[in-house]
């Protein structure tokens, strides 16, 4: 069909420290093409329209929701999702903090927290409650009711000063 | 934590180890339902109905199957036509018939959103474009959109060829698809003796699960009509039952495997997309994987059903209730069971009542078939009879928590489906409730300047299921134990089960290791719902480990050549219990066992846990001028049984409150009068940020429960039913406004101060 055939893009782009150049539909998101082009499925959808915050990926030191970015607009950019956050020595503070304090239940939704927690501790390394509430106003969570996901993030900002 | 529980020295239980499925789910490994990935896979796509309400006078596929990328067009021409046969006996039940229709329209669509076609094509875009390609020719009718409507005289019929069940009378040609009546004693003459007699009727709106996953259903259908699903389900078996059902297929031909399960609260029971991906597949010979969308998700997923609900309670001048009636119409959606059994059983169940009658009504309207939702039926009925309690207080002067302790359901008080309680905790969590430094304190220690505060309080039930579970062991070389199982993992269940096993081996719960596994590897197990996970597939998993126990020391005493009654087995040793010498650790005994590996399997189908109670007290902050209410400060209370891994429970405790403070401020279905939903996006359907909360404080009361051997009960559902009464009786408190319908949203409460005014 000829509205299908809209040719591919090249993007070189930064994916959790790795350079890479793929092709992407110039229509499809940045949340579709880390799961279906690059292949990595830690980011989740909840909504696809902005509102949930599972897709919740950094981009160039920026909190985005990655389904309301497309492919093509990482170009030259970094992006950094949750598979970018442990290292081979071992979790992120926060990722421990979240075992820890159990501050997951399905976890669908703890990608997209962690991305965005990291985000606030990378820039204020000791928020308080209401701003580490405020800051995550952007991503549900339908099963703790919020208050081991708050207290996890404060726990990882003591732990990381 | 209040324990009456003896002071047994657990090891395990009551510790809080990180999960075993805590790394894969913080590091992005997972696997939920739209992660699977098969070769070759395609993608599926539905057509859903723009009308809640019409028939379908033809369809026609034929420009879609004409598209490039295409592979193959459904309807339900594709899926044999069912009779009606009910099925099932847990939160699964419904007719075969009705479980197909649902999954694709035959002849009517009942609903904005339901299905009427699929298509497979090579990916997303491809298939959506397709489905748009699918031409439609509807009769349009008028919908029905609540109970009023619906049971109105002359109302449209939803299903023409369907029998109501109505007091034991088969009626046809009528919405109500059940009319029952539960009544013990006399209520005439229990109103008659009252001293005071207060009647309430609440209306809640239609609310959603609100799961952050939507709905996915992977499938392969091979040459051996045999159909493997990957889903993200509550119930692998249930979602085996009902495919096979479906497709007509013998449940031996179907395999479904668990994917991670991110969220369902008794939503992710029905199945939805699964036999139309089986069907796309058994066209195409190729896997193929439908998804939803959040709008799909609102529009034709879910709902906790919306309704009304009448209760009258009288009381003697002693503070004493004598008498109490309800009438609950709850919104069964397109097909029948809105739980109202579970209504009938819950909406009494904090008091000790002599006399009672209950009217309970099972109502069809054209919304999306109804769902379990976290404690079905209990907070819709639990809102008019706690507002009511509060009503009664607040006019004879009576402290909430006093009146609730005279009249407290106890063990040995009759229950209105007929049986007596057996141990329960309601009492203690009152008592605890009122010991609490949340109750203690001074409501208007802090207020912000311009608003009223108020407070309230509120009781909540859910009775936990039993069925059926079972669970696997098996020590490995190294000394460690496997364990698989069939509940699948929807918020540390794996950890609560491995714990138990753990506790009877007397080993560390790390050294556990639980999988979820195929409907194929594991004995039948019931749906991770109705709280009955962590007792009842935990009660397998401690009578497998006892087996385990009884196979080491079979095996020490054929190693030794000694009878295995001189042989004793505690935390991972086995020995003599005559010979010092002779001892093997796990690690020992499990390397080249004589007679083969040691393993052990149990199962169980277990009765009802014995009921969960919870009582929360709400602090509640209004802004009269705006309306707009802030939840200060929130403490839950339950009596949990014994807490495995409390933290868990906390989190569920934690985690019912959100929902049930949501449900009471913001969230509702809101329609227009074609029965389309107009807020079927996460912005607009307002589930609670975390902005939105304070800390939740929790109270966990141990009366162990009688049918368990950690005393354990469920402890998932009872805190999403006290919120709503619990907001409704502050905001009272605040205003001395009563709000009878949820949500109590902003224009709500400024609407009614200006009629107060």
């Amino acid at each position: 069909m000829a509205e299908n055939k809209v040719k591919k893009v090249a993007v070189n782009t930064t994916i959790n420290g790795e350079e890479m150049d793929i092709l992407v539909d110039p229509y499809v998101s940045l949340l579709e093409t880390l799961r279906e082009v690059i292949g990595i499925t830690g980011t989740k959808e909840g909504c696809n329209d902005g509102n949930c915050g599972a897709c919740t990926v950094n981009l160039d030191g920026r909190i985005v929701d990655s389904c309301l970015v497309l492919g093509v607009e990482v170009e030259g950019k970094n992006v950094e999702t949750v598979e970018g956050m442990a290292t081979p020595d071992g979790l992120h503070p926060l990722q421990q903090a979240f075992l820890e304090e159990a501050a997951l239940q399905c976890g669908i939704c703890t990608p997209g927290f962690l991305v965005s927690a990291k985000a606030l501790l990378d820039n204020e390394p000791d928020p308080s409650e209401e701003r580490i509430r405020h800051w995550l106003a952007g991503n549900l969570c339908r099963c703790t009711g919020y208050d081991k996901i708050v207290k996890a993030v404060s726990k990882a900002s003591k732990k990381s000063k | 934590m209040v324990s009456t529980s003896e002071n047994k020295n657990y090891k395990v239980i009551g510790t809080r180890p990180i999960r075993h499925d805590g790394y894969d789910k913080v590091t992005g490994r997972a696997q939920y339902g739209a992660d699977i990935k098969l070769p070759g896979m395609l993608i599926g796509a539905v057509l859903r109905s723009p009308y809640a309400h019409a028939k379908i006078k033809s369809i026609d596929t034929s420009e879609a199957e004409k598209m490039d990328g295409v592979f193959a067009v459904m309807t339900s021409k594709d899926l044999p036509r069912l009779g009606d046969v009910v099925r099932g006996n847990s939160e699964e039940s419904g007719s075969e018939k009705h479980l197909s229709e649902n999954v694709m329209a035959f002849d009517k669509v009942l609903y904005k959103g339901h299905v009427v076609a699929g298509v497979a094509a090579k990916d997303q875009n491809t298939a959506f474009e397709a489905v748009k390609k699918i031409k439609v020719d509807y009769e349009v009718l008028k919908p029905v959109i609540n109970v009023d409507q619906a049971m109105a005289k002359d109302a449209p019929i939803l299903h023409e060829d369907y029998s109501g069940d109505h007091l034991g009378k088969k009626v046809k040609n009528s919405n109500i698809a059940a009319h029952a009546r539960h009544e013990i004693g006399d209520i005439d003459d229990g109103f008659k003796k009252s001293d005071l007699v207060v009647e309430k009727e609440v209306d809640m709106q239609t609310v959603h699960q609100g799961y952050i996953e939507p709905h996915t259903g992977t499938a392969v259908w091979d040459e051996e009509d045999r159909v493997k699903v990957w889903t993200s389900t509550q119930g692998s078996f249930s979602v085996r039952d009902s495919v096979s059902k479906v497709l007509e297929l013998d449940v031996s031909r179907v395999k479904v495997t668990p994917m991670e399960i991110g969220g369902g609260f008794g939503g992710k029971i029905p199945i939805y997309l699964e036999p139309i991906a089986a069907v796309l597949s058994k066209k195409t010979r190729r896997p193929v994987k439908a998804m939803m969308s959040r709008t799909d998700v609102f529009d034709a997923t879910g709902p906790g059903p919306g309704g009304k609900v009448k209760v009258k309670i009288g009381i003697d001048s002693e503070g004493k209730i004598l008498a109490a009636y309800a009438d609950i119409r709850l919104e069964a959606g397109a097909y029948p069971e809105a739980f109202i059994e579970a209504a009938a059983k819950c909406v009494f169940s904090c008091y000790d009542v002599p006399s009672m009658k209950i009217d309970a009504y099972d109502v069809l309207v054209n919304k999306p078939s109804s769902a379990p939702y976290r404690a079905p039926a209990s907070p819709q009925v639990a809102f008019a009879t706690e507002t009511v309690v509060d009503e009664i207080c607040e006019i004879k002067g009576y402290d909430p928590i006093d009146f609730r302790l005279k009249n407290v359901a106890e063990k040995g008080t009759r229950t209105a489906l007929g049986p007596k309680y057996r141990t329960i905790g309601l009492k203690e969590c009152l008592e605890a409730a009122k010991n609490s430094d949340h109750w203690k304190s001074n409501l208007d220690s802090n207020p912000s300047p311009g608003k009223k505060r108020g407070r309230g309080i509120a009781s909540g039930y859910w009775f936990n299921i039993g069925f059926k579970s079972s669970v696997n062991l098996s020590l490995n070389p190294d000394g460690k134990v496997a364990l698989t199982e069939g509940s699948t993992d929807i918020g540390g269940s794996r950890a609560s089960i491995a714990m138990q096993a753990a506790e009877v081996l007397g080993i560390p719960a790390e050294d556990v290791r639980p999988s979820v596994v195929d409907t194929d590897s594991i004995g039948i197990t019931d749906v991770t719902g109705g709280s009955r996970t962590t007792y009842a597939t935990g009660y397998a998993a401690y009578n497998a480990a006892h087996k385990l126990i009884e196979e080491i020391i079979e095996k020490a005493a054929l190693k030794w050549d000694i009878s295995k009654d001189h042989i004793e087995y505690s935390d991972g040793i086995v020995k003599s219990k005559t010979d010092s010498e002779l001892k093997m650790t796990l690690k020992e005994i499990a390397d080249d066992p004589p007679g083969g590996p040691i393993v052990s399997s149990a199962s169980v189908d277990l009765e009802e846990a014995g009921g969960g109670f919870a009582v929360h007290i709400a602090d509640l902050e209004i802004d009269e001028e705006t309306g707009k209410t802030d939840v200060v400060n929130y403490t839950a209370i339950q009596d949990v049984g014994k807490a495995i891994h409390p933290s868990y429970v906390e989190g569920q405790m934690q985690g019912g409150a959100a929902q049930g403070i949501g449900w009471a401020l913001n969230e509702e279905y809101f329609m227009n009068e074609d029965g389309v939903m107009l807020n079927s996006s996460y912005l607009d359907y307002r589930m609670p940020i975390a902005l939105d909360l304070p800390m939740i404080d929790t109270i966990m009361i141990e009366v162990p429960s009688e049918e368990h051997p950690y005393g354990v009960r469920g402890v998932g559902e009872p805190p999403i039913v006290p919120p709503v009464p619990a907001i409704g009786n502050a905001i009272n408190d605040a205003l001395g406004l009563r709000l009878l319908s949820t949500p109590m949203k902003p224009s709500k409460i400024t609407e009614a101060l200006k009629r107060k005014k």
